[in-house]
């Protein structure tokens, strides 16, 4: 029972990260309609940068909090300028371009920022300093770390300031009519590339917050950790319905409880022909699921029949 | 053959026309036929062995461009299905099971299997379109991987991330392409063998492509590809003519997998990876969708460019700088990155698009931001 329980922890904290990354796709594809495979690479780097502020600053004396308070605001600068040019360089010359070619310039983005993250990092594992605390508590006999407290209450409180921005603010009304009709939106005085531009910023924003919360769950980063990543993510974001800022939160949490918990029982489920190993397909075998069942995903608006 | 087939089209319109046709015709066979002795000769055998990945691509770009190019089916997975073919052939012709069966009967064999993973995979994807289907591939891919990675426990299937070695050289009647082999005189060493086997077996590929192209069935991938809804009120029955799609891209790719394992000798869960699939997709959408002359350039292309960047990155580094300053690898794989999104955003239709496509491209949608909706 407590395996459970343990498991339920951990996909929670697994979900938020997930939830947190989904959200940057949801709110691109709710607003141009498109994929940005990218969104992975951002998280990438912002767990990057956040890292070697740490390193730089491990042995400088200051208190932790500052630490990781100066490596978050140095990767969240470095991903929203990095989203910012994404989105420029690669997307906005093809917004009047057929589907594939933005898809294309995508890919060409992702191998490209995994490439420089290459060149500038090495291809080694990055461990991360162990500088956080490490106290443990118990809960109905699974153990959660403060670690995992944070992220979670972290998570939840960029999600609800998200979702205030996006309900409540005029910035996030511009941004909703977008989503709905820019054409109609720009003729109500929105300027669309403006709205644009800020979602992949705040997006980006999200995902290196979402980079630095898993190098620090997993004490690791490398140059290829953002692809998985997103991959998952984006499942995640149509698991909830996606577009919807809601859903992406839903399915994201959902994943990761799906994901370990299923790695947790697949062993058992199978009688040992499936380990745990097999952890990475779920992901998968969820998208197909959903995307054949209820391809609006769990809360999401019925999308068009020619996508 | 494509010479060929242009020829007899001009034969029904004009002598003169047909006459250079066939000039042309000759004149690229005799340079298709000395190509891997000048390419040996004059770069090496290293060289030589990327022309003959280059076939095996094209075979891959050509399959692909069924499902992407003429059916308009986002397929993101498609390495899988050159997989299939060549784990079939890894382990109907290895000391892995002990078996040894002919190629003939394997290779045949893993176009079936493929097309098959086609039909499955087509199945359940139907009524998705666009980013949906691309994903829901992408996820099928990775997932042929992940089986094929931990498939040797508790039953050594596919022997996991070291995968399968010894596999059998490709061998015809006795004769195996793995020695040189003698002709009237002539010796012709392997990888020479090889091209040629690839040739005639990718010349068969276009030209199949080439008349589905102009097929009852390729007239209705296309007319599915710009408007699936038209298509259907036109009595075509969709849901057949795109497994057809799936099933026919598969089965290409069955084949060109079993001829890389033959070729290789070696298959690991590694060379079927997503950066594969996005590599062929990009063989495709850069050289021009639905193009047969585009994709056969993408596929040369994109598997000569990297080779040329992979030898070029090292020795340029050493005469400007004196020494090697950045990792070749990722230097290339950065410069490709850079090439994709230079040409998508100066030739969003590909390099060689097709007529159809062109015009395409030319009609102005009147929505600002979402296209096709």
């Amino acid at each position: 029972m407590d395996i459970f329980i343990q498991q339920i922890i951990n996909g929670l904290v697994l979900g938020s990260i997930y939830a947190l990354v989904a959200l940057g796709y949801t709110m691109v594809y709710g607003i141009m309609g498109l994929i940005n495979f990218a969104h992975g690479e951002v998280v990438m780097i912002g767990a990057m940068v956040a890292l070697m502020v740490i390193k730089l600053l491990v042995n400088s004396g200051l208190p932790v909090f500052i630490i990781i308070l100066i490596a978050l605001a140095a990767a969240v600068a470095v991903c929203m300028a990095v989203g910012y040019s994404i989105e420029r360089i690669a997307y906005r010359p093809l917004r009047r371009a057929p589907k594939l070619a933005p898809l294309i310039t995508a890919i060409g983005v992702s191998i490209i920022l995994q490439n420089l993250a290459m060149l500038v990092w090495g291809r080694n594992y990055h461990a991360f300093p162990p500088i956080l605390p490490t106290s443990e508590h118990d809960i109905f006999g699974a153990t959660i770390t403060s670690l995992q407290v944070a992220i979670v209450l972290i998570a939840a409180l960029m999600m609800t300031g998200l979702i205030i921005l996006i309900h409540r603010t005029r910035l996030g009304r511009a941004m909703r009519a977008t989503s709905e009709n820019p054409p109609i939106a720009q003729l109500m005085g929105v300027n669309i590339n403006q709205i644009i531009s800020f979602t992949f910023v705040i997006g980006s924003a999200l995902a290196a917050v979402a980079g630095l919360m898993v190098s620090a769950n997993y004490s690791i980063a490398h140059y290829y950790m953002g692809f998985m990543l997103g991959l998952k993510a984006f499942t995640a974001a149509v698991l909830g319905g996606i577009g919807n800022i809601a859903g992406a939160v839903l399915g994201g949490i959902l994943l990761g409880l799906i994901e370990s918990l299923g790695a947790g029982y697949i062993g058992d489920l199978t009688g040992g022909f499936l380990g745990s190993h097999y952890q990475d397909i779920f992901a998968f075998f969820v998208l197909i699921g959903v995307l054949i069942f209820r391809p609006s995903g769990l809360i999401g608006e019925k999308v068009s029949e020619r996508a | 053959m494509m010479g060929f087939l242009a020829s007899f089209e001009a034969l029904r319109h004009d002598k003169r026309a047909a006459i250079a046709a066939i000039a042309a015709t000759v004149a690229m066979g005799i340079v298709l036929a000395v190509f891997p002795f000048i390419v040996g000769s004059a770069l090496g055998n290293s060289w030589l062995r990327i022309v003959d990945f280059a076939m095996l691509y094209i075979m891959l770009a050509l399959g692909l461009n069924i499902v992407v190019g003429f059916a308009g089916l986002l397929d993101m997975g498609y390495i899988a299905f050159y997989a299939v073919g060549a784990y079939l052939y890894a382990l109907l012709a290895s000391p892995h099971f002990g078996l040894h069966l002919p190629v003939w009967l394997i290779i045949p064999a893993g176009a079936v299997l493929a097309g098959i993973f086609g039909a499955l995979l087509g199945a359940p994807t139907l009524r998705l379109r666009g980013d949906y289907l691309a994903i829901v591939t992408l996820g099928f891919g990775e997932i042929v991987r992940i089986f094929l990675n931990n498939l040797n426990a508790p039953v050594n299937i596919t022997n996991g991330p070291q995968g399968i070695s010894g596999i059998d050289p490709i061998h015809l009647g006795g004769i195996t392409l793995a020695k040189p082999i003698s002709v009237l005189g002539f010796t012709i060493p392997s990888l020479h063998a090889y091209y040629y086997l690839f040739l005639v077996l990718a010349l068969g590929i276009v030209f199949v492509t080439i008349r589905l192209e102009n097929s009852r069935i390729g007239r209705a991938w296309v007319a599915i590809r710009e408007d699936e809804i038209a298509a259907k009120s036109c009595g075509i029955n969709t849901r057949n003519i795109k497994l057809l799609a799936f099933t026919m891209g598969a089965s290409f790719g069955g084949v060109a997998g079993g001829l890389f394992a033959g070729f290789q000798g070696f298959v690991s869960p590694e060379s079927f990876n997503l950066m594969e699939s996005v590599m062929v997709l990009c063989m495709v959408v850069l050289g021009g969708m639905g193009n047969i002359p585009g994709v056969i350039l993408g596929g040369i292309l994109l598997t000569v460019l990297p080779e040329v960047f992979r030898h070029g990155a090292g020795p340029v580094q050493m005469a400007l700088f004196g020494k090697i300053l950045l990792d070749p690898e990722a230097l290339r794989m950065l410069l490709f990155g850079l090439a994709l999104v230079v040409v998508m955003l100066y030739r969003p239709a590909g390099l060689w698009p097709s007529t159809t496509r062109r015009r395409e491209f030319k009609g102005e949608s009147t929505d600002v931001l979402k296209e096709g909706e």
